[in-house]
């Protein structure tokens, strides 16, 4: 047996140490990259008139965005009224009844390939679904859509977060007679609703920059949304419909939108880690 | 050598430990019979008139998936007595208890086969209420379990789920649970802490309040003192003895020495199929099996 040198073991190790940590890298700087330039562009749009004026044409002082803020409020509200009892009844059938069922397996594995189908296709089967049929763009549309897409994020996580609850804890409430539904809603979910809490944060930052299923669905609107029945102006078809038109102070607006949408992702995701580590600390 | 001198030493503690116990019968006895002094002092008490067994089991088996993990178990656990069951890991102890509330049916692809009679009613029968067997037959676990509530509440789910009354009662339930559970006094400040806030062995006494609070008849206790440290365990052990009184309790226990200490029957596991059963002081002083001796006096398992 020779023993064999060490020096060419720690080479290796340090080489995969610094190729991973420029990928590491990388990708923080993309991301500072985005904020940077978003800032950059946006901060010089983002004042009063920009948060409580709605769209005006260009040419016209003191346009704003504060209708599709409202809208977009409204339809990611809507949205997850609908989507998170859904994804999180579909979560608990996965977690707690359908675990080893074939058809949990087949939802899991639909749930998992929604989660990859492109948000244009979801754009494009509510058209089909419900705008077509209704000879109309309207704003419940368009919640529909956004719901569709935070489907499978709500009922993966949700199936993810229950499993992590140990099976000790479900046994012990079962040995005190308690139902199973009751052992689920009372017992387990508490024990993961710090998850949960952080499963909906994180659905809601995915699916409130979606402009695809919005474009086929709810359309836009230079109006404050007073209705659901009809386009309602949102924040994400605003920047795509601002930055494609010819005017400096519409891409500008544009610019200031991103820079709404992208701290308000940011805020999300950090806020939902926050909650994480204060528990965890519990 | 040095196997012998151990194998010498556990017998010692053994010994030690039954004396404890005999001596701790005795005195309840002379307690519970008002012309106590004329007692027959160093003999044994005489045999009480045997009452009919609380649990029943009978031709017991037990399945997971394909592979079966018991095979036809029969014991009949006496009523206000503590049972202990012993054997190597992987014997089939716990899986045994798990059946008397029922609670295996959580997994899918586990079965059971046989008779357990609770006061002569079959528990694996279809038209069994699951809900009220299991108020009637609670169980500990081996890690503590406090639901993520309050000290209160974790005391008051059950009492809440099986019965309705004032508030006032209500407190007063868990007041008594946990007195009973020798958890009161460390606690009554506390009660509206989280239930996890409270260390391990308090956790596990915790739970003990939990499960006598609905009330049962039988208390199922797997391993209760395996991730507890050694000073929470003997405080567990005499709540055991305390409990004993009111509850039939069964317990599932790797330390043979809690097992001569605590209980007043020893059923012996050995791969799924009860091996021996007796009174605990036979089971570790003189066993009927040379398995059952070469498992007690620590030469396997």
């Amino acid at each position: 047996m020779i023993h064999r040198p060490a020096a060419g073991r720690k080479l290796e190790d340090r080489l995969l140490k610094v190729i991973s940590a420029c990928a590491a890298l990388l990708g923080i700087l993309a991301l500072a990259w985005i904020l940077l330039v978003v800032i950059e562009k946006g901060a010089t749009a983002i004042n009063w008139d920009f948060f409580f004026h709605r769209t005006l044409p260009t040419g016209e002082a003191a346009g704003g965005v504060g209708n599709a803020i409202v809208g977009s409020a409204l339809l990611v509200g809507l949205a997850i009224v609908i989507g998170v009892p859904l994804g999180m009844m579909a979560g608990v059938y996965l977690a707690e009844f359908g675990r080893d069922t074939q058809f949990g397996t087949a939802v899991r594995f639909s749930a998992n390939v929604m989660m990859g189908i492109p948000s244009i296709i979801v754009g494009l089967f509510v058209y089909a679904l419900l705008v077509k049929p209704m000879h109309m763009y309207s704003g419940w549309a368009g919640a529909v859509a956004l719901a569709i897409l935070m489907l499978p994020i709500i009922a993966r996580t949700t199936e993810d977060m229950l499993q992590l609850v140990p099976n000790a804890l479900r046994e012990s409430a079962l040995a005190l007679g308690a139902p199973r539904w009751k052992v689920t809603f009372q017992v387990v979910f508490r024990a993961a609703r710090v998850g949960l809490l952080t499963g909906l944060l994180l659905a809601v930052a995915r699916v409130s920059g979606e402009t695809a299923p919005l474009l086929f669905t709810c359309l836009n609107s230079p109006y404050w949304p007073t209705s659901l029945n009809g386009p309602v102006a949102n924040l994400p078809v605003t920047i795509w419909d601002h930055a494609m038109s010819p005017y400096d102070d519409l891409v500008r607006i544009a610019w200031g939108a991103s820079l709404l949408i992208t701290v308000g992702v940011l805020v999300l995701n950090i806020s939902s880690r926050l909650i994480l580590r204060r528990s965890a600390h519990e | 050598m040095l196997n012998l001198e151990r194998s010498m030493n556990n017998g010692r503690m053994i010994q030690h430990a039954i004396n404890r116990r005999r001596l701790l019968r005795m005195e309840r006895l002379m307690a519970s019979t008002p012309e106590s002094g004329q007692i027959r002092a160093a003999a044994d008490p005489p045999p009480a008139p045997k009452p009919p067994p609380k649990v029943s089991v009978r031709n017991l088996n037990f399945y997971y998936g394909g592979n079966q993990a018991l095979v036809d178990n029969s014991i009949d656990i006496a009523a206000n007595q503590v049972t202990a069951i012993i054997g190597p890991s992987g014997c089939g102890k716990s899986t045994h208890i798990r059946i008397y509330n029922r609670i295996f049916e959580l997994y899918r692809d586990q079965r059971a086969e046989g008779t357990v009679l609770l006061d002569g009613e079959n528990v694996l029968s279809p038209e069994v209420d699951v809900i009220e067997l299991r108020r009637k037959v609670g169980m500990i676990f081996q890690k503590p379990t406090p639901f993520p509530l309050s000290i209160f509440e974790n005391v008051a789910y059950g009492l809440r789920m099986h019965y309705r009354m004032s508030r006032n009662e209500l407190s007063g339930r868990v007041e008594a649970a946990l007195r009973q559970a020798a958890l009161w006094d460390e606690v009554k400040d506390l009660l509206d802490r989280p239930g996890m806030a409270l260390s391990g062995g308090q956790q596990q006494r915790l739970c003990i309040a939990r499960a006598v609070a609905v009330e049962p008849e039988v208390i199922l206790m797997d391993e209760p003192t395996a991730a507890i440290d050694p000073i929470a365990t003997s405080k567990i052990e005499d709540l055991i003895e305390e409990l004993e009184e009111k509850y039939t309790i069964v317990i599932v226990t790797h330390n043979m020495q809690q097992a001569a200490r605590i209980s007043d029957f020893t059923a012996f596991f050995y791969q799924g199929r009860i091996v021996e059963f007796g009174p605990t002081e036979m089971i570790f002083t003189k066993p009927a099996m040379k398995q059952t001796e070469d498992y007690v006096t620590g030469r396997f398992g």
